[in-house]
């Protein structure tokens, strides 16, 4: 089991400082930097350009440039805005509640909506659930959050006054956007686990728990769904990837605060450092929650474990 | 004699492919979508091939008597806040918004396949530097990363096209390497190395036939991501900028008269999911007809 953890986790180290490289490199090969974004409201004087980039180890080699980038990083120095100034990081921090609980009432009507559709379509395969079920997957994932969003304001705060269209105060304020984003991790789940439901309803034990006369309920909710579990975690590991850059269009279609309204304003300001610094800060989250997915079910599934020691 | 018999043949042949032709069969419940996607994709298309037939007025007519009118026969999705036909709008709006799209898979895919195709072949060392850093890249949620590759670069149509194309390229390159994997040692292609065949020739003639079809179905679904998130983009900003908006722009800009004219941001919209939806249908169609195990159930 330790050997598990420790492979599982220099993976992890491995692919963030993969993940560190590729910002930094987007960063360094772009013909724009920040001083650009910085010149740009200021007069550009060639000399004074000049300066800056000297003063902030612009023209550096890259392999410098990269080891500062790691250093600060380790450091928790994530660089400064180019507008105002003020420390990534901190700016991160204090938007990030808000986006950790959108993220999490999402994930929750996902799986929610996800799971009984999934498994009400496999058990019920060729009637008129099954074909609701995999519409409503359909839509999920294939309809624009930014639409779904606008759909959802229309219907129920302009229309029926049910919820408010936008803000992030208490409870209600959540409902609509989480929805939102909800319903594309619905689609998703929802495929998946109908898809594995079938497979594993037409293996050679559920035959054999038929032949022992087990009910049909204990047999499809007892065990087949049992199996059929681990694609959906699994599946909910790539979500919140999805969830994570998702938040950018949501909580500018709500007016939440949170860090995808973070990124979205950095955008129209073109304040590259904290566009860079949450990229990257998404990409540790993303990189943790899916090793804490990955060991989870090591844990519960025998097999998995079995089959990752390689033995 | 030989003509009687020639002709036999063709006749032969002839039924043959019809018998395949009879025989191509997808489930009821999808054939019916199937058909009602395929035209919601070909009217689109000729919207962006064509515009000017479909459009009844200019898109960039604005006629000041006509502000935010409601949808009627005369403007079938209603008037904009500038008095445009918000109709028109959508018809010219599919052309750069289906055009990034249908760039960046094309994109995508050739590139994420031939990596991972030569990845998979070659073995080895190179397989092992460049899966790895497939696997970076993968560690940023596509999403961000052609955010901040679009944000980074500047907004035009060919960065685009790069920014969503960059993100979508592990996948491609993951799943044709792992279809290669499973060929190479196949029983035919170890006989076709036996007899000292070129291992270019075995790779153009053996190897890529047998490995279009995950692409194919890949590439669908992942004309569907690349529209979702091409006009993503477009919404917050980063789009191109042109006197005809793409729907995510159009969008955008009716979101701002939403509580006036519900119809300005719902229309370009419905576009947007329809066109979406029905090349996911497609593309499970596909998936299910060229896999021999879905078929059968």
């Amino acid at each position: 089991m330790l050997k598990l953890l420790v492979n599982r986790f220099l993976t992890a180290l491995i692919v963030l400082f993969g993940s560190l490289f590729v910002v930094f490199s987007i960063n360094y090969f772009l013909p724009t930097d920040v001083v650009d974004t910085l010149m740009s409201m200021n007069s550009s004087d060639p000399e004074v350009v000049q300066n800056l980039r000297r003063e902030l180890g612009l023209d550096l080699p890259f392999h410098t440039q990269f080891l500062n980038y790691i250093t600060d990083i380790f450091h928790g120095d994530f660089g400064t805005s180019a507008i105002d100034g003020e420390p990534v990081i901190n700016k991160i921090l204090t938007q990030f509640p808000d986006t950790v609980l959108l993220t999490l009432a999402s994930i929750c009507i996902a799986g929610a909506i996800g799971l009984t559709l999934g498994v009400l379509s496999a058990v019920h395969q060729n009637t008129i659930v099954d074909y609701v079920a995999r519409v409503i997957g359909l839509f999920g994932i294939s309809m624009p959050t930014f639409w779904s969003g606008i759909l959802l304001i229309l219907i129920f705060s302009i229309s029926l006054g049910w919820f408010p269209a936008m803000g992030s105060e208490g409870f209600s304020s959540l409902v609509l956007p989480s929805v939102t984003l909800g319903l594309v991790g619905a689609g998703f789940i929802v495929r998946v686990v109908r898809n594995s439901m079938l497979e594993i309803i037409h293996e050679n034990f559920i035959l054999t728990l038929r032949a022992k006369g087990l009910s049909e309920r204990v047999i499809m909710y007892r065990h087949a769904l049992r199996n059929a579990l681990i694609p959906a975690i699994t599946m909910i590991g790539v979500i919140i990837g999805d969830f994570l850059g998702g938040t950018v269009v949501v909580e500018t279609v709500f007016a939440r605060q949170g860090v995808g309204r973070l990124v979205a304003d950095a955008i129209v300001a073109k304040d590259l450092p904290v566009i860079q610094g949450v990229v990257f800060f998404t990409a540790i989250l993303y990189v943790v929650i899916n090793l804490v997915i990955d060991i989870s079910y090591s844990i519960i599934d025998p097999r998995i474990r079995r089959n990752q020691l390689g033995g | 004699m030989k003509e009687v018999i020639s002709e036999w043949k063709d006749e032969k042949r002839f039924i043959i492919a019809k018998k395949k032709l009879v025989n191509i069969r997808f489930p009821k419940f999808k054939n019916f979508f199937l058909w009602i996607s395929i035209l919601v994709i070909m009217f689109l298309t000729s919207c962006a091939i064509v515009p000017e037939w479909i459009a009844p007025y200019s898109p960039t007519a604005m006629r000041s008597d006509q502000i935010l009118l409601a949808p009627s026969l005369q403007h079938l999705f209603g008037t904009d806040y500038f008095g445009r036909d918000v109709f028109s709008l959508v018809v010219h709006g599919s052309r750069p918004a289906l055009l990034i799209g249908v760039c960046a898979v094309l994109v995508s895919s050739l590139v994420g396949s031939a990596i991972g195709m030569i990845a998979g072949y070659v073995g080895g060392i190179v397989d092992v530097i460049v899966m790895r850093i497939v696997e970076m890249m993968q560690s940023i949620p596509g999403v961000l990363l052609a955010l901040a590759l679009a944000a980074a670069m500047g907004p035009s149509f060919r960065n685009l096209v790069i920014a969503i194309a960059i993100s979508a390229v592990p996948s491609y390159a993951r799943v044709m390497r792992g279809q290669v994997l499973s060929i190479k040692n196949r029983p035919f292609i170890l006989a076709s190395r036996s007899i000292g065949t070129a291992n270019s020739v075995i790779f153009f003639k053996h190897i890529l036939p047998h490995s279009y079809s995950p692409l194919l179905v890949m590439a669908s679904n992942g004309l569907g991501t690349a529209i979702l998130t091409s006009s993503g983009l477009s919404f917050l900003g980063l789009g191109v900028v042109s006197d005809i908006p793409d729907w995510g722009m159009l969008l955008s800009q009716g979101r701002n008269y939403i509580a006036a004219g519900w119809w300005i941001a719902t229309f370009p919209g419905l576009a947007i999911a329809l066109f979406v939806l029905a090349v996911n249908i497609i593309g499970d169609s596909l998936r299910d007809y060229l896999d021999p195990k879905k078929r059968m159930v």
